[in-house]
């Protein structure tokens, strides 16, 4: 065996990227269609679907607190990952900087959708 | 006897180390038979044009892994690839990507010989065994659950298909992965905990970002995307669940 191995803490980025890539692959089509088509043109669904009374509630619930937070941090932890992995697949050696900007700014987004979706209350 | 012989244009890159700055391209015509491969045309080239140019070479039948290069940019055993798949057309041959280049075609394969011998590919018992105990029994079952990592020849095409080895050397990278999992894989090897400390290293499985072109020109049919991939889900939990397991993970 080699000497001198550095653990990598890669699994932790790792996790949250195929976190990210299963539950976007699962809802990310759906959430498009509903969000996106269905609803803005009553098709299929109710316009009042999303009303604001109506998001609130499921923003003020605990399970749809968690499924929101899930969608917009998972999504972009994924996000992250693979355009800074696709920076390096292009020949760009990103280093700290590029690191910092893509997992920066998916901590970011986890931490003040976090903070808001709590300040909703229950 | 065709009443033309044809002949095809093969582009080979060259270099010389004393005398070359950096390697170019040379244009050769050589007459084939349809029987004849790449690396017959190469051996055409060495015996009646240029006595200097330099490839390896062995088996003649994709066994022996030796003659591995960039075949119009497409890493490929040059012993079963065929000058009549590319006539009339120029063919170009080269030095297999992502590794130093000796001497024309040969590259200097050191590095990948040190991962090599870095995964301790032998099977380390799980615990002494005396030889009245007798001979290991495997199931079919345990048999094919490692069987087809066995198959790797060493010829490096997955190393040369890696853009993620092309741009970090140090990557343990796909045959050395796809062998290590082979042994972690045996039922009769006790080592896949020793070995991990390689697995989840910064050379480790994780420089891989999933492309899965190695298991694409693999000439043995192995998949070392596979392996490498199933070995990431390995190193995830042994780094998540270590602070659990009574021998503390490896380091």
């Amino acid at each position: 065996m080699k000497a001198g191995l550095k653990r990598s803490n890669a699994p932790i980025f790792w996790s949250l990227f195929g976190a990210g890539g299963m539950f976007s692959a699962l809802f990310g089509p759906v959430l498009v269609f509903i969000t996106g088509i269905a609803v803005p043109l009553s098709l299929m669904l109710p316009s009042e679907t999303m009303s604001y009374p109506k998001m609130l509630a499921f923003a003020q619930n605990f399970i749809g607190k968690g499924f929101i937070l899930a969608v917009i941090s998972l999504f972009l932890w994924f996000a992250a990952h693979r355009i800074f992995h696709s920076l390096h697949e292009i020949g760009i050696h990103a280093g700290l900087g590029a690191k910092l900007i893509c997992y920066g700014s998916a901590f970011v987004a986890t931490v003040v959708s976090a903070v808001v979706l709590l300040g909703l209350g229950f | 006897m065709p009443d033309s012989q044809r002949i095809i244009e093969i582009e080979v890159l060259r270099y010389n180390p004393e005398s070359d700055k950096e390697p170019h391209l040379e244009v050769y015509k050589v007459p084939f038979s349809d029987d004849m491969s790449v690396l017959q045309g190469a051996q055409y080239i060495k015996d009646h044009f240029d006595g200097s140019l330099t490839f390896r070479w062995s088996c003649r039948m994709a066994i022996c892994g030796s003659c591995g290069m960039m075949i119009n940019g497409i890493p490929k055993l040059s012993c079963e690839t065929f000058l009549r798949d590319y006539f009339p057309n120029r063919i170009r041959i080269e030095a297999m990507a992502n590794f130093p280049i000796e001497k024309d075609l040969v590259v200097d394969l050191s590095g990948f010989i040190e991962k090599l011998e870095s995964i301790q590919p032998y099977i380390i018992p799980r615990e002494p065994r005396s030889l009245d105990q007798g001979e290991y029994i495997q199931s079919p079952e345990q048999f094919n659950a490692y069987i087809q990592f066995t198959s790797c020849i060493n010829c490096t095409l997955c190393y040369a298909a890696c853009p993620q080895f092309g741009l970090n050397p140090d990557f343990i990278g796909p045959a050395a992965i796809a062998l290590l999992h082979r042994y972690n894989m045996d039922s009769r090897d006790g080592a896949a905990a020793e070995r991990m400390e390689l697995v989840a290293a910064e050379e480790g499985v994780f420089n891989c970002s999933a492309v899965g072109y190695c298991s694409e020109v693999c000439p043995k049919h192995v998949d070392p995307a596979n392996a490498v991939n199933i070995n990431k889900t390995n190193a995830a939990k042994d780094y998540f669940l270590r602070f659990l397991s009574p021998k503390g993970g490896s380091k």
